[in-house]
């Protein structure tokens, strides 16, 4: 039997979830056995390759191009886990959620302390990606099957959760490992 | 917009999937180059969202900026703080532990990006099968290898979850001082294999000097050109990755500015805003925006100092500077040689620190006089990071900015893409597997912490899209 596949995308977010699923250290070695790597950062798989047992999502919606990886994810994903406080609630990104998002640009392309920026222009070059007006935890965009909260999860976390989905046991994590941080 | 006579060649780094980084290049009726982009997709926000929070949230909030070093976001901001509540020196164990905390940091950075990322280009060539050319690639063909690597990361993530409390998104620095010190437990538990962290990077160190002298004539001209360089730089002109003043060098090595405050860095830096990029362009104000554009990161870092305070590293960095007759280094693909030098100065420098009894010291946090403004420097991994607030009465912050290290190398990353672009497509209709990979191969030298889905694992699938003149799509490829 063919080993099951897993991918993996970062959307808004600061790539700490990915890290922490680097810090199952070791066992990465482990992991490479149980499992395919499908589309994800980790490999050179652009596109998805077939349907996978498992997508680990980081980071909300903040973008038109979030939501479409996202979407793209749900279609060819069985379980979709959202993993890391972004993920789930938008974490420290969608602390601009209160702020209309004109604000946020003007702060940073016309009244930053150090910017210079004679035309007044304010970055939007049709190949750069719209801002959503706010960002979206992933659940409000696509179904998530699963949260694995943490800034970031810690790795014993990442690696039992999807042990135990890899293996079909149930899925059972002590307080320590799902509190939030 | 492009004119009637020219095709646009679009290369989409993984942000069309995870939304970071792309290329854009647009051909004459010759298909002569006339303009390649690297383009930053993402935008968060974070100068004015952090306004209104209370200024002490600053070192655990901004390190959000960044999963893959998150410590230099934490240390830089706790630098700021320290300022505000008035601190201008902190107690030696305070300061130590920060900066055993950053080494940690620099050690486990450099170890991920040289075995996670590069080491594939290495060992198995720019036009290698892309399939094996990865890291699980690595783990396969030189398992020896791979491990190093994950032991290495594994060292720095450890130092790092003994002086923040995590590995990831710690909270040990506090605006003037540090909330633990080190016990003798810990300390001994890092000690026992330091011998062999000590041997594993000068292994890696001779890779990267080997790859980089054996293939000279061909990284040579590979996405370089010459540019002024920027670090921080301690009094006496060692390297010092935690703190320092400012120092910028043209490509000829001319000092252009030296020993700057960095608190008075407004004075000396400015940032272009372009309407096809979310990152900014940094500049030299005395040069101007067309010609004060920098490096920083390693290779300006070891371009910029009189020398190295450990005496491995300061071994390597004369071997490193008699390639270039004592000039400074301006071949892009050096990064990687330079990046390694770190590597072991940094755990030569956690060497040190671990034998400094101060470490087990327990004063550990100083109060001042409040201020209303802070700015905290430090050398990040991939180059000098800049952090200015300004606080209010209520202890609210009202101003933020924030120049972090790869915003630096916008324009660097950028004239490497045209620069291999040129090299390489010039007159060619295609596009080739080889473009695909040099051009990935010349945006990673810098270590890129934008994308971080690329440049985290190294690998950057790029989908290619040629169109004519017309706007018509007429080829498309992928690199699989």
């Amino acid at each position: 039997m063919s080993k099951p596949k897993i991918a993996t995308a970062s959307l808004a977010g600061c790539f700490g979830c990915h890290m922490s699923i680097l810090d199952i250290d070791e066992r990465i070695l482990k992991l490479i056995e149980l499992v395919d790597f499908d589309k994800s950062p980790i490999d050179d798989i652009k596109e998805f390759t077939g349907r996978c047992a498992v997508g680990l999502i980081e980071g909300g919606c903040a973008n038109e191009e979030n939501v479409r990886v996202l979407q793209d994810f749900r279609k060819h994903c069985d379980i979709l886990i959202s993993v890391g406080d972004c993920a789930i609630m938008g974490g420290i990104p969608a602390m601009r959620n209160n702020i209309p998002l004109k604000e946020c640009l003007d702060e940073a392309y016309l009244n930053g302390p150090t910017v210079h920026n004679p035309e007044n222009i304010t970055p939007n070059d049709k190949e750069i990606p719209l801002c959503l007006d706010r960002v979206y935890p992933c659940h409000e965009v696509v179904k998530i099957d699963y949260h694995l909260p943490g800034c970031p999860p810690s790795a014993d976390t990442i690696w039992q959760a999807l042990v135990a989905l890899l293996t079909n046991k149930p899925l059972e994590l002590p307080y320590e490992l799902i509190k939030y941080d | 917009m492009s004119n009637s006579k020219s095709k646009r060649v679009i290369i989409e780094p993984v942000t069309r999937v995870e939304g970071h980084g792309k290329v854009s290049i647009l051909l004459d009726e010759n298909n002569k180059v006339t303009q390649a982009r690297f383009h930053i997709v993402e935008f968060r926000g974070f100068e004015r969202f952090v306004q209104g929070r209370p200024y002490w949230e600053m070192p655990v909030l901004v390190q959000r900026l960044c999963g893959i070093c998150p410590v230099s976001h934490h240390l830089a901001a706790a630098k700021a703080m320290d300022k505000i509540v008035g601190v201008d020196k902190l107690t030696p164990t305070a300061e130590k532990m920060r900066r055993l905390m950053h080494y940690g940091q620099m050690f486990q950075s450099h170890a991920l990006h040289f075995f996670h990322l590069c080491s594939p280009d290495l060992l198995f060539g720019f036009d290698a099968d892309p399939k094996i050319r990865n890291v699980i690639g690595v783990a396969i063909k030189y398992p020896e290898l791979a491990v190093q690597g994950v032991m290495m990361r594994k060292y720095g993530q450890e130092i790092i979850k003994a002086t923040a409390g995590k590995k990831i998104h710690g909270t040990g620095a506090i605006p003037g001082g540090i909330n633990k010190n080190l016990s003798i437990a810990e300390r001994d538990v890092f000690l026992k294999d330091l011998k062999q962290m000590l041997e594993w990077s000068k292994g890696a160190l001779k890779i990267a000097k080997d790859y980089t002298v054996a293939n000279l004539d061909t990284l040579k001209p590979f996405g370089s050109f010459d540019s002024n360089h920027l670090s921080l730089i301690r009094k006496d002109g060692a390297m010092d990755l935690y703190h320092g003043n400012l120092r910028a060098i043209t490509a000829d090595g001319k000092k252009i500015f030296d020993q700057v405050d960095y608190s008075n860095y407004l004075d000396y830096i400015a940032e272009e805003v372009k309407s096809w990029s979310y990152m900014k362009f940094p500049f030299i104000k005395s040069l101007g925006p067309k010609k004060g554009w920098y490096r920083v990161g390693p290779l300006a870092r070891v371009n910029t100092c009189d020398f190295i305070d450990t005496p491995l590293a300061e071994a390597a960095r004369k071997e490193f500077m008699a390639v270039t007759g004592g000039r400074p280094n301006n071949i892009t693909m050096a990064y990687h040689w330079a990046r390694m030098i770190e590597l072991l100065h940094s755990i030569e420098k956690i060497d040190e620190l671990l034998h400094d009894k101060d470490l087990q010291g327990t004063n550990l946090v100083v109060k001042g006089q409040r201020r209303n403004e802070g700015v905290g420097l430090i050398e990040a991994p991939r180059g000098t990071l800049f952090h200015h607030y300004k606080v209010n009465d209520d202890d609210q912050v009202v101003m933020a900015n924030l120049i972090v290290s790869t915003t630096h190398n916008n324009e660097p990353m950028n004239l490497a893409v045209q620069k291999v672009a040129a090299d390489f497509i010039d007159g060619v209709p295609n596009i080739t597997e080889g473009l695909l990979n040099r051009i990935e191969v010349a945006i990673r030298a810098y270590d890129p912490c934008l994308s971080c889905a690329t440049h985290a694992m190294g690998k950057m699938p790029l989908k290619v899209t040629l169109f004519d003149y017309q706007g018509n799509e007429i080829a498309s490829k992928t690199k699989e």
